[in-house]
C-alpha cells in the first residue's frame, strides 16, 4: 500500500465482478484485492505496516487475553447485521467477557470461487464499521479462496487480543450458592433473526439480531464497584448452555424463575412456530452476569442505565448441587431441569 | 402470545390443581396414561406432574411418531441411501433414530448418504423438482396427523407427472396401538399396569375425530378425554377423568373441543382413503406385529411407492437387549427403571428410540426431570 504506488489500470469490479481463485494466489490478483478491498475500508497504521505480522505496542500493565471466533452464519445477511459485523462483536465480546479491554483483531477470510465482490465490499465495509465503532483495529488478516462449491461464500475467523487490568478475576469457574444471575436483554433475538431469514417467515414487524459489541457495558459494570464474579455471553447454544457450561466449572446448580425471563413477543411467536425454545437460541448482544447477592439491585440498575441492557433482569439464583443441575419453576407453577442443549438445533447460526 | 398464552396461564393452572385434589378420592390411586409424546413433552416442560396429587399418575403411552419406528424401517431408509443413491427426505426427528451397525440417518449422512432434513412433505416435491436427475424419496413416518400431507406430496407428484420422486411409507393408525396397549396382557390379565382411562390424543383427533374412542370407553370401559396439547389442556382433562372414574362412567369426552369435533376432517379422511390402504401387519417398536395397523400406497399410486421401485425389503432387527423402549411405550416401565437409561442411554449417544424425540418419554424425563431421581 504505497503511496507512490500507482492505480491499478483496471479497478475491481464492484458491480458484477466475482471472486476468482486468482485472488486467493498471492500475486498481484490478490494484492489489488487487498489494496481496494480490505485496506481501504479497514486501513489503519498497522494494517498499513503491509507485513506478514502486526508489530504491536506493548500494552501497559495487566495479561493478555486472546480469544478466536470462527463465522460461518448463513445467510450471510441478516435483518440486523451480516456476517461482517457479527465476526467483530463475537470476538470483541469473548474478550471483554475475560474482563479485557480488547485491543487488536485479526481477520481470516476463507472466499468461495465465484462470490460477487460487491457482496465482499459490503461484508468488508460492514466490518470497518463494527471496529470503528468499538475502537478495536483489524491490525492483520488473511484471505483465502476455495474452489466453486467448496465453501459457502464466506467464512471469516478473527481473533482478538485484549488486556485484562490487574486485580480484575472474572472466571466461569466463581460462581457461588446464594449468587445472584442476571441477564442484560431479551433473549434468542439473533437465532431467531436468522431462523426467520431462513424460512422466509414474513412477520410484519421483522426480527432484528441483537449482534452488538459489549466491551462498554461490560466497562460501565466493572466500573460500577460491583463484586462481579462471572460473565459470558450466551451465543451458540443459548442461555440454557452458557449456564449449564458455568454451573458445571464452578460446580454448583441454579434455579431460575421462567417468569422473569426476557423474551420478545415476536421471537416467542417465531419459537412457538418453529417448535424452538428460545433459552437454547443464539444470542450475539447479550451477557450473562452472576453476582454476589447484595449487589445484585444495584448491578441490575446499572444495567439497565446502559443502552444495551434496557430490558436486563434478574433471572435466578446459584444454589448448591452437587450434580450442577439447572432449574427451573416454570411459569406454569411446576419445576423443570433446563438441560444441556442436545444435538444440534439450529446449524450454521454465527 | 395470543391463543397460546392463555393455556399456559399459571393462575389457573393452580386453581385446576386446587380442584383436583378437592375431587381425586384419597382412598384410591388413579392411572392415566396420555397417548401422545405431545402430551408427555408438555407434562414434563411445564412440571405438570408437580401440580398432582401423589395418588394421581400419568404413564406415558407410544404416541410419539419416532419412538414407535423400528430399526428395520429406518434401516430401509439408511439403504436407500446408501445402496440405492437416492436423496432421502424426512422430518429431523428421524435422523438420531438408531439403525442396525450402529447407524442412523445422521450417521448415514456423514458417510455420504444424500439426506436431507424437511419441514413438510411439499418440500420433498420440490427437492424432486428441482433436481430431476436425481431419485428422491420421502421417508414418511407419523401418526393419522402427518398422513394427509404425505397424501398430498403423492397427488402433487402424480399430477405434476413426476418420475423422480416415490415415498417409503411408515405411516401408523393411533386406535390400532391404543387396541394393543388395552389387549396387552399386563393390562388385560394381570393387571400389573393400573389404567384407569386415556387422555387422548390432540392433533391426531382433529383429523379422525372423537368417534373412534367410542369403542375403547364401551368395549374396555375406559373413559377417554381427548386433550390439546397445552399445559392447561392436560390440567382440565385429568380433572375431567377424575370426575369419570369417581361417578363410574367411561365416555369419550372432548376437551379440545376448539379444535375436534366427532367426525373430524372428513376432506383429509377421503384424501387418505384415496391414496392409501391397510397394510396386514406392521411391525412397531415395543408393540411387535400389529395387524392392520399401518398405511401402504394404493395400487394405483404404485409408482411412488419406494418399497415398489427400489428394492428395499424389510428386514425385523431386535432391539439392543438392555434397552426397555418396548416396555416404557406399553407404560409397563418408566424411563428410569431401564438400566441404561442416563448412563449409556442420553440423548446424545441414544441407544433406544424414546431417547430421540423431544417428544419420547426417555428424552422428556432426561430433559427436564432426572432431577426427580437423585
Amino acid at each position: 500500500m504505497s503511496e507512490t504506488r500507482k492505480p491499478y489500470i483496471r479497478p475491481l469490479d464492484l458491480k458484477h465482478g466475482q471472486v476468482d481463485l486468482a485472488h486467493g494466489s498471492g500475486g498481484r490478483a490478490m494484492a489489488q484485492l487487498i489494496d481496494e478491498l480490505f485496506a481501504r475500508h479497514l486501513g489503519n497504521e498497522y494494517l498499513g505496516q503491509g507485513d506478514d505480522g502486526a508489530v504491536l505496542p506493548l500494552p501497559g500493565e495487566g495479561r493478555l487475553v486472546m480469544a478466536t471466533d470462527a463465522h460461518v452464519v448463513s445467510p450471510l445477511f441478516f435483518p440486523g447485521g451480516d456476517i461482517g459485523c457479527l465476526s467483530v462483536h463475537g470476538t470483541v465480546n469473548d474478550v471483554a467477557v475475560m474482563g479485557a479491554r480488547p485491543l487488536y483483531l485479526a481477520a481470516s477470510f476463507i472466499l468461495e470461487e465465484g462470490f460477487p465482490l460487491g457482496d465482499l465490499a459490503r461484508i468488508v465495509q460492514s466490518m470497518a464499521a463494527a471496529a470503528s465503532a468499538a475502537g478495536v483495529p483489524v491490525v492483520t488478516g488473511d484471505t483465502k479462496v476455495v474452489e466453486r462449491g467448496k465453501g459457502d461464500g464466506v467464512f471469516i475467523t478473527t481473533t482478538g487480543v485484549g488486556v485484562v487490568p490487574p486485580g480484575r478475576e472474572l472466571s466461569g469457574r466463581r460462581a457461588r450458592p446464594g449468587d445472584v444471575i442476571l441477564v442484560s436483554g431479551t433473549l434468542g433475538d439473533h437465532g431467531m433473526a436468522i431462523m426467520a431469514e431462513r424460512e422466509s417467515l414474513g412477520f410484519e414487524s421483522p426480527i432484528v439480531s441483537d449482534t452488538a459489541a459489549l466491551h462498554g457495558l461490560i466497562e460501565t459494570l466493572l466500573g460500577s464497584g460491583v463484586d462481579l464474579r462471572v460473565l459470558r455471553d450466551p451465543t451458540r447454544g443459548g442461555l440454557a448452555t452458557t449456564l449449564n457450561e458455568i454451573a458445571r466449572q464452578s460446580g454448583v446448580g441454579m434455579m431460575l424463575q421462567e417468569k422473569a425471563l426476557p423474551v420478545k413477543p415476536a421471537v416467542n411467536a417465531a419459537c412457538e412456530l418453529l417448535g424452538l425454545d428460545p433459552l437454547y437460541v443464539a444470542n450475539e448482544g447479550k451477557l450473562v452476569a452472576i453476582c454476589g447477592e447484595k449487589d445484585a439491585e444495584m448491578l441490575l440498575s446499572v444495567m439497565r442505565a446502559h443502552p444495551l441492557g434496557q430490558a436486563a433482569a434478574i433471572i435466578g439464583q446459584v444454589v448448591a448441587d452437587d450434580h450442577h443441575f439447572v432449574q427451573m419453576t416454570t411459569a406454569f407453577g411446576g419445576r423443570r431441569m433446563v438441560d444441556w442443549l442436545s444435538g444440534e438445533q439450529l446449524p450454521r447460526i454465527c | 402470545m395470543k391463543y397460546i398464552d392463555e393455556f399456559r396461564d399459571g393462575d389457573v393452572a393452580q386453581k385446576i390443581a386446587a380442584s383436583i385434589r378437592a375431587e381425586a378420592d384419597p382412598n384410591r390411586n388413579y392411572h392415566f396414561m396420555e397417548f401422545c409424546g405431545g402430551h408427555t413433552h408438555a407434562i414434563s416442560r411445564y412440571g405438570v406432574s408437580d401440580l398432582l396429587p401423589a395418588n394421581v399418575r400419568m404413564i406415558h403411552g407410544p404416541g410419539c411418531p419416532v419412538c414407535v419406528l423400528p430399526i428395520g424401517r429406518v434401516d430401509q431408509a439408511i439403504r436407500l441411501a446408501l445402496d440405492e443413491g437416492v436423496t432421502l427426505c424426512t422430518y429431523g426427528d428421524c435422523l438420531r433414530v438408531p439403525a442396525s451397525d450402529s447407524l442412523s440417518l445422521l450417521k448415514a449422512k456423514a458417510k455420504g448418504g444424500d439426506i436431507r432434513m424437511v419441514y413438510s412433505s411439499a418440500d420433498a416435491v420440490t427437492l424432486a423438482q428441482k433436481n430431476p436427475d436425481k431419485q428422491v424419496v420421502f421417508f414418511a413416518i407419523g401418526f393419522e396427523t402427518t398422513t394427509p400431507p404425505t397424501a398430498v406430496a403423492i397427488k402433487q407428484a402424480a399430477a405434476l407427472g413426476l418420475k423422480n420422486f416415490s415415498v417409503l411409507c411408515c405411516h401408523v393408525l393411533t386406535p390400532s396401538a391404543i387396541s394393543s396397549i388395552l389387549e396387552s396382557p399386563e393390562v388385560r390379565q394381570w393387571g400389573t399396569v393400573p389404567l384407569d382411562g386415556f387422555v387422548g390424543p390432540a392433533h391426531v383427533s382433529t383429523i379422525i375425530g372423537s368417534r373412534p374412542y367410542e369403542f375403547f370407553a364401551e368395549e374396555y370401559r375406559k373413559p377417554v378425554v381427548i386433550a390439546g396439547f397445552e399445559p392447561l389442556d392436560v390440567m382440565q382433562a385429568i380433572r375431567m377423568l377424575i370426575r369419570q372414574v369417581n361417578e363410574g362412567r367411561a365416555e369419550v369426552e372432548n376437551e379440545f373441543s376448539r379444535a375436534v369435533d366427532r367426525d373430524g376432517n372428513l376432506k383429509a379422511q377421503a384424501l387418505v382413503a384415496e391414496v392409501f390402504e391397510m397394510r396386514k401387519h406392521f411391525e412397531w417398536r415395543g408393540l411387535n406385529v400389529l395387524p392392520y395397523s399401518a398405511l401402504r400406497i394404493r395400487g394405483a399410486f404404485a409408482e411412488f411407492d419406494a418399497e415398489r421401485r427400489f428394492s428395499v425389503s424389510y428386514a425385523s432387527v431386535p432391539d439392543h437387549k438392555a434397552c426397555e423402549c418396548g416396555a416404557i411405550l406399553r407404560g409397563v416401565k418408566r424411563p428410569q427403571d431401564c438400566k441404561i437409561f442416563g448412563t449409556v442411554c442420553t440423548p446424545e449417544n441414544p441407544v433406544g428410540s424414546c431417547m430421540v424425540s423431544s417428544e419420547g418419554a426417555c428424552a422428556a424425563h432426561y430433559t427436564y426431570g432426572r432431577y426427580k431421581d437423585v
